[in-house]
């Protein structure tokens, strides 16, 4: 758990980040999002000790930052920037047993630690685990940074606009593969990103910044439907303000679950805003839902896109 | 055959037309009674006798041809072989010419090479070179290259071969100074380097985080480098030639090593600190942050992080101060520090040129076996960062 509590901090005469608290619990994925200058940054990099706090605490678990080495913080927590940061005289695997290697891991724990890191991210461990970044695209890139910042098996991940340099494909399936990773390690993650659609795709609550103070802390929905000031409401944007709505919730949450119907089921994780698309392509209006394990889970109509038919939430 | 004769190499081409005028026009060797007097010219064509002297010459040949080979691994490994073959047949020629005027002429008498060695020597040498680039060959593949020619030469030094020409003649009669003199000249270098490194390294570092230092420091480091040596090797006399005078028995005099050692240092210190500080500077600042958010040190991040990432710029900066210190530690003869300057300046006070290029050979060989192996350094040290021009992602 990370704990901000009335957290200022000023650089000369500006005030970078003024007076802001909030909580991250266990576990859960928070998005800081805000135009530039807004302090999100700054707010992520103290986390780390990279940037001392002025005034206020910030403690994990309980646990005043202050008290401890900024090392052996750094040290807890994973760190992933956008211009990635590989040290280009190091191979993949070197560069991943980073952490490990300073923490004293054996040998072969670290090593057994590269190759399941390497797969996790996609990357075929005899293929790149003695390649050098400069062999590497950009997207691989990222992929090894991450990767560098797991190694450790960290409870924090703290990531700064980590897939903006990335072309839209590879910035998709690598916000796909991190959300994979969120629900399976259970790790703490906080996100900083510019981009509004990043934020309601991958946050399980996002906090809007600006002007170095916090002006909204809320999840995906209400931040669609209750934005807390028009600043937010820019940053949503009208524009397909209804597929943005639908992004945010998934097939499950909607489908009738007593009905069933025939024809190629869509999976219950699915975005509601991937279903309409469904139903235009295959010209229905109700399409069969089935759970995780495959078993039919019922069946999702046109009209609760529009309207939830049980207890909805907007 | 019907395909019209092209030429693909315009160098190779200028330098085969360079050896053939030379060959033609100008004195091979130059046969004199005694060292004091001037010799008369041997052409090329009177050296050559007998199916070796020919064989010795088919390189040539060769080189004269290959302007017109098509640019593959095979013509240019041709002309790398035949510069470097001709080179070495070259001073085959005059090692036997020697041998064969020395009979039936007085010990005093002199067997010395001339302009037309000279510039054939430098074509066949060049065209190697040039075609060892165009091959694409690394640091340690012109180093071997390089190496084969000099064994080529070396081969015929231990066998004897060269020993009637006067350059060996002055090696002969100062075999103790010899030896002597090129130890002496190296440790001159060497313990410039010292202080070099010991100062520059501190100081470089300094200029790189604080941009003060840099703004103090690489001014004065400027006006040193244009100060001329025998002028800087003058200043440093007197000073310190009043600080023995005050500290007798210290050993301090304005002559000797001692004034030597500091000025190569101040010469050296500009490229040191220059590199090492601009090396510093080269590492990018996302890898820096990333090694402060993993939890390194800054120790750490120093050793492991910084240095090797600068070490490839400050390695050229390394080969720049120990080519240049070997051929100004020759100047530094002249206040009496030794070294193979010595060797050149008896030689051309006594008006023996063949002495003068017993001290100036070494000299270079020196600075080219040193810029040799700081290139293989450098290349090794820069492969694995992706940086060297050429390379790219597979």
């Amino acid at each position: 758990m990370i704990e901000f509590e009335r957290v200022t901090k000023r650089f000369g005469s500006w005030t970078a980040v003024d007076a802001v608290s909030f909580t991250v619990a266990e576990g859960e994925f928070r998005v800081l999002i805000g135009p530039s200058g807004s302090g999100k940054s700054t707010v992520l990099r103290m986390i780390n000790r990279l940037i001392p706090a002025d005034e206020g605490a910030i403690r994990i678990d309980g646990e005043d930052i202050a008290s401890l080495k900024p090392e052996e913080l750094r040290r807890r927590m994973g760190y992933v920037i956008q211009s990635v940061g590989l040290f280009p005289h190091w191979t993949v695997e070197r560069n991943i047993a980073t952490v490990p290697g300073l923490l004293g891991w054996p040998k072969a724990r670290i090593r057994d630690r590269v190759t399941e890191l390497l797969e996790l991210l996609n990357l075929d461990p005899r293929r790149y685990r003695s390649a050098y970044p400069h062999q590497l695209s950009g997207g691989q890139q990222q992929r090894v940074g991450v990767a560098r910042a797991l190694a450790a098996e960290p409870r924090i991940l703290l990531m700064d606009e980590p897939f903006s340099a990335l072309d839209p494909i590879t910035r998709a399936s690598l916000q796909t593969e991190l959300s994979a990773i969120h629900r399976r390690t259970g790790t703490t993650v906080v996100f900083v990103t510019h981009d509004m659609d990043e934020a309601l795709r991958l946050g399980d609550s996002i906090a809007v910044m600006d002007h170095g103070r916090l002006i909204q802390c809320a999840s995906p929905l209400d931040i669609l439907t209750r934005p807390a000031s028009p600043l937010v409401r820019d940053l949503v944007g009208r524009e397909e303000w209804g597929l943005k709505r639908l992004a945010v919730e998934t097939v499950g949450d909607r489908a009738r679950r007593q009905e069933s119907a025939a024809g190629e089921p869509l999976a219950a994780e699915t975005p509601l805003h991937r279903a309409l698309s469904e139903m235009v392509a295959r010209g229905t209006e109700r399409l069969p839902v089935v759970d995780g394990d495959g078993r039919p889970a019922g069946v999702l109509h046109l009209s609760d896109l529009v309207r939830p038919s049980t207890g909805g939430t907007a | 055959m019907t395909s019209r004769l092209r030429l693909y190499n315009r160098v190779a081409l200028l330098m085969a037309l360079a050896a053939l005028a030379a060959a033609v026009a100008l004195p091979f060797l130059g046969f004199a009674p005694n060292r004091l007097l001037s010799g008369r010219p041997v052409p090329l064509w009177a050296t050559v006798q007998g199916l070796g002297g020919a064989a010795a010459l088919l390189p040539g040949l060769v080189l004269l041809a290959t302007p017109f080979l098509r640019p593959t691994r095979f013509g240019l490994g041709l002309t790398v072989a035949a510069g470097g073959l001709f080179t070495a047949g070259l001073v085959w020629l005059a090692g036997a010419q020697a041998a064969a005027l020395a009979q039936g002429a007085s010990a005093a008498a002199r067997t010395s090479f001339a302009s037309g060695f000279w510039v054939m020597a430098a074509a066949g040498l060049l065209a190697a070179v040039d075609a060892a680039r165009r091959l694409g060959l690394g640091a340690v593949g012109r180093m071997a290259v390089g190496a084969a020619i000099a064994g080529l030469v070396a081969l015929q030094l231990v066998s004897g071969h060269l020993d009637a020409l006067s350059i060996l003649k002055e090696y002969a009669n100062r075999r103790e100074v010899f030896a002597d003199a090129v130890l002496r000249h190296a440790l001159l270098v060497a313990a410039a380097l010292v202080p070099t490194l010991l100062i520059g390294l501190p100081l470089g570092v300094a200029a790189h985080r604080v941009q003060a230092v840099g703004r103090a420091v690489f001014p004065i480091l400027n006006v040193v480098q244009t100060v001329p040596s025998i002028a800087l090797f003058g200043l440093l006399m007197a000073p310190l030639a009043a600080l023995g005078a005050m500290l007798p028995g210290s050993g301090i005099s304005g002559v000797g090593p001692l004034p030597a050692v500091i000025a190569l240092t101040l010469y050296s210190l500009l490229p040191i600190v220059r590199n090492t500080a601009v090396g510093l500077d080269g590492v990018p600042a996302p890898v820096r942050e990333a090694a402060r958010g993993m939890g390194l040190t800054p120790r750490q991040i120093f050793l492991r992080v910084d240095l090797p990432l600068a070490l490839p710029v400050f390695l050229s900066g390394l080969r720049i101060t120990v080519v240049q210190a070997v051929g100004l530690a020759a100047v530094a003869a002249l206040i009496g520090a030794g070294g193979l300057g010595a060797i050149m300046f008896q030689g051309l006070f006594a008006n023996a040129l063949d002495l003068v290029l017993l001290g100036a050979v070494p000299v270079i060989l020196l600075a080219v076996a040193a810029d040799a192996l700081l290139s293989i350094g450098i290349a090794a040290a820069t492969h694995r960062i992706g940086v060297l021009p050429g390379r790219s992602a597979p």
